[in-house]
């Protein structure tokens, strides 16, 4: 074989980042909380999981090839981390046709429309979660089909989440079994449940530096001083158990590790970041207390991913050499 | 630890292929090509003619203004031809070309070895010998070195900082220069300070070569060179910026362009640079020769050679064995801001401080995709910039916009195309958008 010299310009070496490692780093982030899931809600979340997942990669695949007729990017992973981030803010009794018309709400209209990947303006799988919300209430506040009967003791049996019950007045804060709680023994979303595993994968997505900790920690941190001067309020006995209990209930962790931090959806500086968490972590406990809706999240993601270009435009870098 | 501000990236920094290598003196290459232009600033004007003999060390090309610098035959022999030839990169430069006649010096050099570390000129002295030595910036920039040293009237220097970062990967000819010249080295700084007026001098090296840190740190003391401080920094690429570097040692950030290091006190010079000074001022030898590092994972051989300008790169590459079979890069530089050359039969010039060579497989250009705004530049750039928009802007022909989001600030580190996961040329672009937003800025001075 001979020598051939070749030319380009600089830089001639490449860190190894790709997009297909980010997004594969993002599922295998996913996978402590649905094994979680498994284990309490039974094999009926992989089900729903894999149908979501088929779903997005299948969509994806059609539009790119027969619609769009240009280059097929299933590849990079990107439509597997929207297939199971959908799912996971599916309850468990959800028909599998609504997953799919949710997956082809996220894929074609969250996400295609706009271009593909890093052209979506808000984020696919919280766009398909949210039409599903309005388009089939019922089905996505069913809180109890399916569910393994050890789960469906007193607490539980309502068929609502214990955000919805606190704030319909049934009980307190204060009377929650955090230990319980922990342990995902709560209504909710497939995914939301499994609070340990989703800070477990939070914590492989900042060591594999795949987000950093601006956007969790604003909006954690943000719902959490909300909730403890609102327990202040209303009457100090419950200062901390109504940050633990805001954090811990409904989609507060799925949301703020994984779907607030979603790249193209989320401001580029560190300071737009935290500006845009602290957003979310506001209109979140706002929409919560006082809204229509006991669990306010992928709303408050949905109006602050509508914020970012407004905060990219404000947030720039220092530049270096200025004050 | 210290190091910069923002930005940066860690590289693997492959010094081990070539860092164990001592200097070596390469033989005496038979002919040399020497272009006129081989520093920021305007080409030299040729002294010689065809026919003319010259001597080691004679002055064939005068500096062809204040910024610009003077260049000397490496070999002694007769001018062969005085003519335009493609130079390393296959742009057409005047190179003055000349035929070896044994090795014949000039009589004023001393080319004795031992350490002469007393100097009574002053200022305005010291940089006149630099400047006829034709001294420039050996890390790669080749900025004319008397320039640098005379401070305009008003500003004062404050410090001296001398470069021993190499952050660029694989190099490791300014670090052989550390630790075999070390006396040297620190005799130039000394001078150096002289010629600034400066009480202090601080060479920072990268804590990734902890012995030439320990080396030099002894040497100071045993030497007593006052106001010396050798100055560890944290490994992290582009460390050895100017920008940079001044930031890591002082704090201070040198404001955007046009400032200059001046306007926070700092003057900025190369290590090999240092040695070139106390050669040029204690030896009257001009800039005739330099370390160079071969180096990469495929070849055969890698070595630090001492070699006089003029040198076929293929005379190197030979020496390490030849280039590997299959597609292959070979940079002038490092693999992070070196330059791919096409010509290896180009001659070695003074900004060259290593030879890289590296397959294909290593110098991997993915397939472009859409950027997915994942904002690794962002976080990467060491000035401050987001270059995911300036390559756009330039892609779009923007020019205006790329001005305003600051793209002359761009030092073209290559932090960003480094990051990307998407594979795009990202520097590519910027510098298509630097380049022509500095023309318009140019164009509007002359207007006004």
């Amino acid at each position: 074989m001979a020598t051939k010299i070749f030319a380009a310009p600089s830089p001639h070496i490449h860190g190894g980042e790709t997009t297909r490692r980010i997004m594969g780093d993002v599922v295998l982030a996913l996978i402590p909380a649905l094994a979680v899931s498994c284990y309490i809600l039974g094999l009926r979340v992989l089900l729903i999981t894999a149908v979501s997942v088929a779903g997005c990669v299948v969509f994806e695949y059609l539009i790119q090839r027969f619609l769009l007729k240009g280059r097929t990017t299933i590849g990079d992973l990107s439509a597997v981390v929207t297939g199971v981030i959908l799912a996971f803010n599916l309850p468990l009794g959800i028909p599998l046709w609504i997953v799919l018309i949710g997956a082809l709400v996220a894929i074609g209209v969250g996400k295609m429309t706009f271009g593909g990947l890093g052209c979506n303006p808000f984020n696919p799988a919280l766009t398909g979660r949210i039409f599903l919300l309005i388009a089939y209430p019922v089905q996505m506040t069913d809180w109890t089909t399916g569910v393994p009967e050890k789960m469906l003791d007193a607490d539980t049996l309502t068929g609502s989440t214990m955000l919805a019950d606190v704030k319909a007045g049934l009980y307190s804060v204060s009377e929650v079994d955090f230990f319980q709680m922990f342990g995902g023994h709560m209504n909710g979303s497939m995914g939301e449940i499994g609070s340990f595993a989703l800070i477990l994968g939070g914590l492989y997505l900042l060591w594999r530096r795949v987000i950093t900790w601006h956007i969790p920690v604003a909006i954690l941190g943000t719902m959490a001083l909300f909730a403890a001067i609102v327990g202040l309020e209303q009457g100090g006995d419950i200062i901390w158990q109504m940050p633990l209990f805001h954090i811990l209930a409904g989609g507060a962790l799925l949301g703020a590790i994984f779907m607030a931090t979603d790249y193209s959806t989320s401001p580029m500086t560190h300071k737009g970041m935290v500006i845009y968490g602290v957003g979310i972590g506001l209109l979140t406990m706002i929409i919560r207390l006082w809204g229509a809706y006991p669990e306010g999240m992928s709303f408050a993601i949905f109006i602050m991913n509508a914020a970012t270009p407004l905060i990219n435009k404000y947030c720039r870098p220092k530049r270096f050499g200025t004050k | 630890m210290k190091t910069f501000p923002i930005g940066g990236i860690h590289p693997s920094d492959n010094k081990r292929w070539s860092k164990d290598k001592s200097i070596e003196r390469m033989e005496l290459p038979d002919e040399v090509a020497i272009p006129m232009i081989q520093h920021i600033g305007a080409p030299s004007v040729p002294v010689v003619a065809k026919g003319d003999k010259v001597l080691t060390g004679q002055l064939i090309g005068q500096a062809g203004g204040f910024v610009s610098a003077n260049i000397h035959s490496p070999i002694s022999g007769t001018v062969t031809a005085v003519d335009i030839f493609p130079n390393g990169q296959g742009l057409r430069r005047q190179m003055v070309v000349i035929k070896r006649e044994g090795d014949e010096w000039m009589p004023e050099i001393d080319r004795s070895t031992e350490l002469k570390r007393e100097c009574t000129l002053s200022p305005s002295e010291i940089i006149a010998k630099v400047r006829d030595a034709g001294v420039v910036g050996m890390g790669g920039a080749t900025f004319p070195t008397h320039v640098k040293l005379s401070v305009p009237d008003g500003q004062k220097a404050e410090i001296l900082i001398i470069n021993g970062v190499e952050c660029e990967p694989y190099l490791t000819s300014d670090y052989r220069t550390m630790l075999e010249r070390g006396e040297e080295l620190l005799t130039g700084v000394e001078i150096l300070m002289r010629a600034l007026n400066v009480e202090r001098g601080v060479i920072g090296v990268e804590n990734n070569k902890p012995d030439a840190i320990a080396h030099l740190k002894e040497l100071v003391v045993k030497g007593n060179y006052r106001g010396v401080e050798i100055m560890p920094l944290k490994t992290r690429y582009p460390q050895g910026g100017e920008k940079q570097l001044i930031a890591a040692v002082t704090g201070r950030q040198v404001a955007p362009p046009p400032a200059l290091p001046i306007s926070v006190g700092a003057v900025v010079c190369n290590a090999s640079t240092a040695v070139a000074v106390y050669e040029a001022v204690q030896k009257n030898k001009p800039l005739i020769e330099r370390v160079v590092t071969v180096t990469g994972k495929e070849l055969k051989e890698t070595h630090n050679f001492l070699v006089r300008f003029g040198t076929k790169l293929n005379t190197l590459l030979e020496r390490a064995g030849g280039l590997p079979d299959g597609d292959v890069k070979v940079l002038n530089g490092g693999p992070m801001m070196g330059r791919a050359i096409v010509d290896t039969s180009a001659p070695l010039i003074k900004g060259c401080s290593g030879i890289t060579v590296i397959s294909g497989t290593q110098t991997p250009r993915g397939e472009e995709a859409q950027c997915i705004k994942c904002a690794k530049c962002v976080a990467a750039c060491p000035m401050g910039l987001e270059p995911y928009l300036l390559s756009k802007l330039a892609r779009r022909k923007m020019w205006d916009k790329a001005e305003e989001h600051n793209t002359v600030d761009c030092i073209e580190c290559g932090c960003c195309s480094y990051t990307c996961p998407s594979f795009l040329p990202l520097l590519d672009y910027i510098r298509i958008g630097k380049q022509t937003v500095m023309g318009i800025i140019r164009a509007r001075a002359i207007k006004k």
